[in-house]
């Protein structure tokens, strides 16, 4: 029984996979072994073929999966170690609450803003009838500016509009626009949003090209030949068809807004109290007072993120109808 | 035909200047420190700094340890996947897109929590811990972008056939992997590599948390105590961002096996003649 379970690895090298495959079935049949010695040969192989994933696996449980139950089980315990929900309850609180209303005010705004500007620069850059030049350039930019986010990010705002930023010095001594005394800044929930647009927009123009690209020109002209206006074109077909795709990149602008961390902080230090920030500040120092309320944010934290991006996988299958 | 276009032309020419008046305005901003002239005085005091040159050297080593690791593990896992196991191929990607889900505030303060005091593995404690620990973060970050850059140079290739041709000339395993594997997902491993490095060279939240003397907390501390130089750096940063994604994208649009350097035409020869 071992011999001939250990036979499939000892085949010569250099069969290709369907004469192994028939060698492996076909042997013990000839020799005249009852299944249940084919079905264990069968088995043997899997088992040794599932090792190559031991690495992998390991490293994966190890630094991604156990940290995070671990945090999911804290959320669930008291600090005696018993079973409790009042974590989960205290989110609701006023000061955990208000973080949570908060990050989801800002990634909600940002993403909303990313969509339509992101949407509108797309449609602009493929259908506008830019030069392919123009095209090319934006592209390129996106991929860099979708990637500069962080430190650096707050850096160049603050140098832009902070309060001696160029732009501002220049409203205020050109045209008489003093910003922060309207009402405005950096280092407020319109600013950040703001901020987030410089990575939120490229993204959006990134991720919707596809899209875009893939509105046949035949059911514009389809729609033209039966005497549909433009509005109605792109009310009735051009819309409808890019739905999908556009709620989706909405769904994925709010999920990299309410994850965002570095920017918020190298702008306003610890004090804008979004979700990240709270946790941020719990880790350092357990602001909470309440180690397993830390870990229940976090879970909240890991939920809603997890939330809108599993929307975002129902909402691409959706999307992918129209790509074939 | 013109009020059609007129439209598509504000929205570019608008997003265009959103996109580049906060890069000139930090540049000029960056070149302002010495009042009522314009110099690089910004640029040159922060390459002044030693503890700049500390910090970024710690990265750049932490960066490319992560790199190395990350393409160790996640290499022969999507070729033995690929070969062995297509089933389980749903399964492993999902898993390379869990840090997506996963913020790195939360996966470090798991972190903290699993492998601080009286842990199995206390690697929280010492200052070599930390450092693998930093690494490993870095790794798990850049995991889902590593995953997805090798298994397309992969699907690019047909590694069923390829690793049957080198085991019918007698290639051992490890040796398929080494010399006909690897080689065909080079320009892959170096486009994913490339990424990585970009998240992980000023990445602050993970790094900060584990207490590391490296280059996005200092960048913040910069922040806090000067002027000019977080603009320098801030332009410089975009600079570098834009070499390693135009590198990535070199890297990531080479056809398989094709080399990272054309090889010259003298040597060729040479190799004929001989």
């Amino acid at each position: 029984m071992a011999d001939i379970a250990r036979q499939p690895d000892e085949t010569p090298a250099g069969l290709s996979a369907m004469e192994r495959a028939v060698i492996d079935t076909a042997a013990p049949v000839a020799l005249g072994l009852s299944p249940t010695a084919v079905a264990g040969a069968c088995r043997a192989r899997l088992n040794w073929a599932w090792l190559g994933l031991v690495p992998f696996v390991g490293f994966t449980l190890l630094f991604l999966v156990a940290p995070v139950f671990y945090l999911f089980h804290g959320a669930f315990t008291n600090a005696a170690g018993q079973y409790t929900l009042e974590n989960i309850v205290a989110l609701t609180g006023a000061q955990i609450g208000a973080a949570y209303w908060l990050s989801i005010r800002l990634s909600f705004v940002s993403a909303a803003i990313g969509t339509v500007t992101g949407g509108l620069l797309a449609y602009a850059l493929i259908l506008g009838g830019m030069p392919a030049w123009v095209r090319k350039a934006f592209n390129s930019f996106s991929g860099v500016a979708s990637n500069f986010a962080g430190v650096p990010l707050a850096f160049a705002f603050i140098a832009t509009i902070g309060r001696l930023g160029l732009v501002t010095l220049l409203l205020r001594d050109a045209f008489g626009i003093n910003l922060y005394a309207s009402g405005f800044s950096l280092f407020s929930f319109w600013g950040l949003a703001l901020t987030y647009l410089y990575f939120q927009l490229p993204l959006m123009v990134l991720m919707i090209t596809p899209s875009m690209e893939g509105l046949r020109p035949e059911w514009r002209e389809a729609a033209e030949i039966l005497g549909a206006s433009r509005g109605q074109y792109w009310r009735m077909v051009g819309l409808p068809v890019l739905a999908p795709s556009v709620i989706g990149c909405f769904l994925l602008l709010f999920t990299n807004a309410f994850g965002t961390l570095a920017t918020v902080f190298a702008l306003t230090g610890s004090n804008f109290s979004v979700v990240p920030i709270v946790l941020y500040n719990q880790i350092r120092g357990n602001v909470l007072y309440n180690p397993n309320l830390g870990y229940a944010l976090a879970l909240g934290m890991v939920l809603i993120m997890a939330f809108s991006n599993t929307l975002y996988f129902l909402v691409r299958s959706r999307a992918e109808r129209w790509r074939k | 035909m013109k009020t059609i276009r007129l439209f598509p032309t504000i929205i570019t020419v608008l997003a265009g200047l959103y996109f580049l008046v906060p890069l000139i305005a930090t540049f000029k901003f960056s070149l302002e420190m010495k009042r009522g002239e314009l110099s690089f005085a910004a640029y040159q005091s922060v390459f002044q700094s030693d503890t700049f040159v500390q910090v970024i050297g710690f990265s750049v080593v932490a960066s490319l340890v992560a790199i190395v690791l990350g393409a160790l593990l996640v290499v022969p896992t999507a070729y033995w996947v690929r070969l062995k196991l297509p089933k389980v191929r749903p399964f492993i990607e999902f898993v390379s897109i869990l840090p997506l889900v996963i913020p790195s505030v939360v996966l470090v303060f798991g972190y903290a929590r699993i492998y601080g005091t009286g842990s199995f593995l206390p690697l929280t404690m010492t200052e070599t811990g930390l450092n693998v620990l930093l690494v490993i973060g870095y790794v798990v970050l850049s995991l889902p972008y590593m995953y997805r850059a090798v298994d397309n140079g992969m699907a690019a290739i047909d590694i069923a056939t390829l690793t049957e041709a080198a085991e019918s000339l007698g290639a051992s395993r490890l040796r398929t992997i080494l010399a006909v594997v690897f080689p065909n997902v080079r320009s892959a491993i170096v486009s994913g590599a490339f990424l990585t490095f970009s998240i992980s060279l000023g990445e602050f939240v993970i790094t900060s948390l584990l207490n590391r003397p490296a280059f996005g907390p200092y960048m913040v501390q910069i922040g806090q105590d000067y002027a000019y130089q977080p603009a320098a750096l801030a332009v410089m940063a975009f600079a570098v961002t834009w070499v390693f994604m135009a590198l990535m994208e070199f890297f990531g649009s080479r056809r398989p096996g094709q080399r990272i350097f054309p090889r010259l035409r003298v040597s060729r020869f040479r190799r004929v003649g001989s």
